[in-house]
């Protein structure tokens, strides 16, 4: 970028000159804000910037960053953004999604995005419902979700994006909420930081079909308690006074004091750790983890496309139309 | 083992015009490597020459099985030949099952090379045969040379430091040194391609090599046929410098070229499929000329990222077969909307469904044409030949530029796997077609167009150009539009410029008199034989012409006027009558026959001749 290299950019310079066309009270509106100012803070170059998503209400939010932009098909836009990244690795490439949108219809495309390691950050805002289509429970639903198409309560297990993610052997997984616009600021830092495909699950409110969802977890009165906070290099605690702690059993996680807690490692040589703390919330009564579960290097998927082709021209010297036609067995006639 | 090295006797050296041949055998015999090897051969030798490959899709189905047989059919000649031949001269049968399910196509008194040490009772039990064919009549009227290929491959290698197993398994080369031997063929050419293929396992150089010429010496040796043929080398192709393609390779090197004609990176997303993975392969072996391969996890992921590389500002392209498109559909849609150029080849196969996956047929045509949700055209092409599916794809590439469009370029098994020689192009005189991207802001609308109708290329990265598409309607101005006159507008305009296509695109040659009471009209595969099947009605006095259609959607200009001359239109084609439709669709007024076949297999020359007379006598 030429022109605005020597200007400092703000939260409005990201603000696209449409209409936004959430419902009002919408989750929607506070990522979007947070993602705006985080890109005007950290520095980030509109031209240089694509926001790829699917389809669902999440998979609006291209229209409102004046970055570019590519609002796809359902569930494809891993796929299509690993076209964009490929082509040109110098773009930021962040991908929205839905619980809808990356789990049901695109979770082939998730997971093998995710085993790749494209350098990219996925925001995958998790309403547990379908919204665009008007209220049907999704694959993050719990068990026995009544909905218009459940009207006896949903009988199929949901999936936890964060397992899932880990599961798919990913290289940056984190989880944060809608509401916490420093929290989630600071995810969205660590995973731009990040290199390789960085997974962020978004608990985001559903005024209309799933409202306050989340809030016997995330509600200012029980949050404290009922979530905890994984930060890197520091002690797995949680509650009002941080009085409580978590550490590693042999059998999995103990809540503790804070003396013997944990110090958080999400880089470790295994996943297990992560895995046995991303399952922490299936008992209603321990906190739901927040932060960064994961964060290790590894291959990563646009650069290798790039270095194999260098490679070759290296090795075989650029090669020629004419080399390529006039190859192999030939004979003359005439 | 046994070193023949006294010439036999004599034996009289006959000339033919053109030699049909079909080696069949088991889908692990290798009958594919014996007839491509043959082909090459023929091909250096200078003969005019064209193939049809007919495997199962199964890899190995169960040994000695009828679905399991493998074959291949060469017609080489020293005249200009258009088809692999209707019936086979020749054929070697490697087994039972081989023998009884070729045999039906031999010419009436051809001759057969059977391996007859393939068949004892148990080899007979696995091809549901309750008599030996060798001797209950099966072979009457044939000639039939009876070599027992197994033990003589044996012999052959008694000093080879092989396994037995591993030894059996030279008996293809033992055969083709056998038909070498007959159809006077130079070994060179196949011995250099076994050092090339096993140059780091010398001890199976070895062995195949001397099989090979095992196989050549008993020919000579052993008086098995009466006599030795040549074909010789054609006069008839023009002067030029020529290789032996397949229609596979043809379009993954038309791919590159196109690429670079338009100033782009090629970006390939594509799954494998039955017959189109050697495009995938190919082009992944094009590394250093800036190919940028991505094997993805599905059809649809494999379309989304080649139209994600032509969002970043490469040419994005994806490679499959029937179903594969049918899994494509939605993205196609999202391409057309957001007016993005993108290659999508489909090498056509048997169907619905899986069908028959290595099976030729020509049924994908309205799937290309109409085959979306919502008014979505795009421009369809298709190749007829391996020798100008390299141009036809870079046409495909030029059309996708130029018109900022998806654009289908068929093909199918018979071209992808057929051989022929291809006079090779001269690069120098493709004209270039360069992509100007939009760097210039000053009034800049997202979907204004050129006066081709087409939209202007944008590239992320590009200041102060930034916009947001995607799979919404949309103004003008890039915007999400609901609007009712806006999206007939649109509709509109993505409809004329798939039709301005037309202007681009050269009317179609006609093979004959320009008015009649008939007219051939082909598309695809069929090009060979229509041609063959013309020239002999001609030749029995039959007065027809043909014509060939490689660009379809939108048809070329100047149909109407050239269809206006003739009485009857004859369509034949590989399907239950697709360009028919269109055709009928779009120029009503003009009488047009179908001719359809749908049994996995080419149209017979003579099939085609007896419904041309047929139509005629009315």
């Amino acid at each position: 970028m030429t022109d605005t290299a020597t200007t400092t950019l703000t939260k409005k310079d990201f603000v696209s000159d449409q209409e936004v066309r959430w419902c009002p009270g919408c989750g929607d509106y506070a990522i979007l804000a947070a993602m705006q100012k985080y890109m005007a803070d950290s520095g980030a170059d509109p031209a240089n910037t694509v926001f790829v998503s699917g389809i669902g209400c999440s998979s609006r939010f291209p229209y409102y960053m004046n970055t570019y932009g590519f609002h796809t098909i359902h569930g494809r836009a891993p796929a299509v953004a690993t076209g964009v990244k490929v082509a040109n690795p110098d773009l930021s490439v962040w991908i929205v999604t839905g619980d809808g949108d990356a789990l049901s219809i695109g979770g082939n495309h998730l997971a093998h995005i995710l085993r790749r390691n494209l350098n990219v950050n996925i925001l995958l805002f998790n309403n547990e419902i379908y919204g665009l289509t008007k209220g049907q429970y999704s694959p993050t639903s719990p068990v026995g979700t009544k909905k218009k198409s459940t009207p006896l309560g949903s009988v199929d297990r949901p999936f936890n994006p964060i397992a899932f993610a880990l599961g798919c052997n990913a290289t940056f997984v984190a989880r944060s909420v809608d509401t916490d616009a420093k929290h989630l600021t600071r995810i969205l830092a660590a995973a731009d930081a990040h290199q390789g495909t960085s997974f962020i699950e978004i608990l985001q409110n559903c005024v209309i079909f799933n409202k306050d969802f989340y809030n016997k977890v995330v509600d200012r009165s029980v949050r404290a308690d009922m979530t905890v906070d994984l930060v890197p290099g520091e002690k797995i605690v949680y509650g009002a006074d941080k009085d409580k702690g978590l550490r590693f059993t042999a059998s999995g996680l103990d809540t503790c004091g804070v003396d013997d807690a944990e110090v958080w490692d999400p880089s470790t040589a295994t996943v297990s750790q992560a895995f046995a703390i991303a399952q922490l919330d299936t008992d209603p009564d321990t906190p739901k983890p927040l932060g960064i579960f994961r964060a290790v290097d590894a291959q990563i998927y646009d650069e290798s496309v790039h270095e194999q082709v260098q490679e070759a021209v290296s090795a075989k010297g650029e090669g020629k139309i004419e080399d390529l036609v006039y190859s192999g067995d030939c004979w003359t006639v005439g | 083992m046994t070193k023949i090295e006294t010439p036999g006797a004599d034996l009289p050296l006959q000339q033919l015009e053109r030699v049909v041949i079909r080696f069949a055998g088991d889908s692990g015999d290798g009958m594919q490597i014996t007839g491509n090897q043959f082909t090459q051969t023929s091909a250096l030798f200078g003969n005019d020459l064209a193939t049809l490959p007919d495997f199962p899709a199964e890899i190995r189905a169960p040994a000695g099985t009828r679905p399991g047989v493998s074959g291949f059919q060469l017609q080489f000649s020293s005249k200009d030949i258009h088809t692999p031949g209707d019936e086979p001269d020749i054929l070697v049968a490697m087994n039972p099952a081989a023998l009884v399910v070729n045999l039906g196509d031999l010419k009436a008194g051809g001759t057969v090379v059977v391996n007859t040490g393939a068949f004892k009772a148990n080899d007979l039990k696995k091809a549901k045969l309750d008599k030996n064919p060798l001797d209950d009549g099966t072979l009457d009227g044939y000639r039939v040379i009876p070599v027992d290929i197994n033990a003589r491959v044996l012999d052959a290698l008694v000093d080879s430091p092989l396994k037995t197993k591993e030894k059996s398994r030279c008996k293809n080369f033992y055969t083709l040194g056998l038909m070498y031997w007959l159809y006077s063929r130079p070994l060179e050419p196949t011995i250099t391609w076994l050092h090339e293929k096993f140059k780091k396992r010398p001890e199976l150089v070895d062995a195949n090599v001397i099989a090979l010429k095992a196989g050549f010496n008993a020919g000579d040796i052993r008086e098995l046929f009466q006599g030795q043929y040549e074909v010789p080398k054609t006069d008839e192709l023009p002067a030029g410098t020529y290789r032996n393609m397949m229609g596979n390779d043809a379009i993954a090197m038309g791919l590159v070229a196109g690429a670079k004609m338009a100033g782009l990176t090629p970006v390939l997303g594509s799954y494998p499929i039955t017959p189109a993975s050697t495009i995938l392969e190919s082009l992944a072996s094009y590394k250093h000329f800036g190919v940028v391969t991505m094997q993805m996890e599905d059809e649809i992921a494999a379309i989304c990222a080649a139209i994600g590389a032509s969002f970043s500002g490469s040419l994005g392209i994806t490679s499959t077969s029937g179903p594969g498109m049918a899994l494509k559909t939605e993205a196609m849609g999202l391409a057309i909307s957001a007016e993005y150029p993108l290659v999508i080849i489909n090498i056509q196969r048997a169907g619905p469904s899986t069908g028959m996956p290595t099976k030729v047929e020509q049924s994908d045509l309205l799937q290309a044409v109409f085959g979306r949700n919502g008014d979505a055209p795009v421009p369809v092409i298709s190749c007829s030949r391996p020798s100008d599916a390299f141009q036809l794809t870079i046409d495909a590439c030029r059309i996708a530029v130029q018109y900022m469009t998806p654009v289908i370029l068929l093909s199918d098994n018979f071209i992808a796997n057929g051989a022929e020689p291809w006079c090779l192009p001269d690069i120098e005189s493709f004209k270039p077609f360069p992509v100007v991207f939009k760097t210039d802001p000053e009034g800049h609308q997202t979907f204004a167009r050129n006066e081709k109708g087409a939209r202007a290329w944008v590239k992320p990265g590009t200041p102060k150009m930034e916009f947001r598409i995607g799979g919404l309607e949309k103004d003008v101005e890039g915007n999400v539009s609901y609007d009712a006159a806006n999206h007939q507008a649109m509709t509109n305009y993505r409809h004329n410029k798939v039709a301005a296509v037309a202007e681009s695109i050269p009317t179609p040659e006609l093979d004959g008199p320009d008015s009649g009471d008939l007219l051939i009209l082909g598309w695809g595969s069929t090009v060979g034989i229509l041609t063959q099947a013309v020239e002999t009605a001609r030749e029995d006095g039959v007065s027809v012409s043909r014509m060939h259609l490689t660009h379809i959607w939108p048809f070329p200009k100047g149909l109407d006027e050239i269809f206006s001359k003739f009485k009857a239109i004859m369509v034949p084609e590989m399907n239950m009558g697709q360009l028919t439709r269109i055709l009928r669709g779009e120029m009503p007024q003009h009488n047009f026959i179908p001719f359809t076949k749908v049994t996995g297999q080419p149209f017979l020359t003579t099939e085609v001749v007896a419904k041309i007379k047929n139509v005629l006598e009315g």
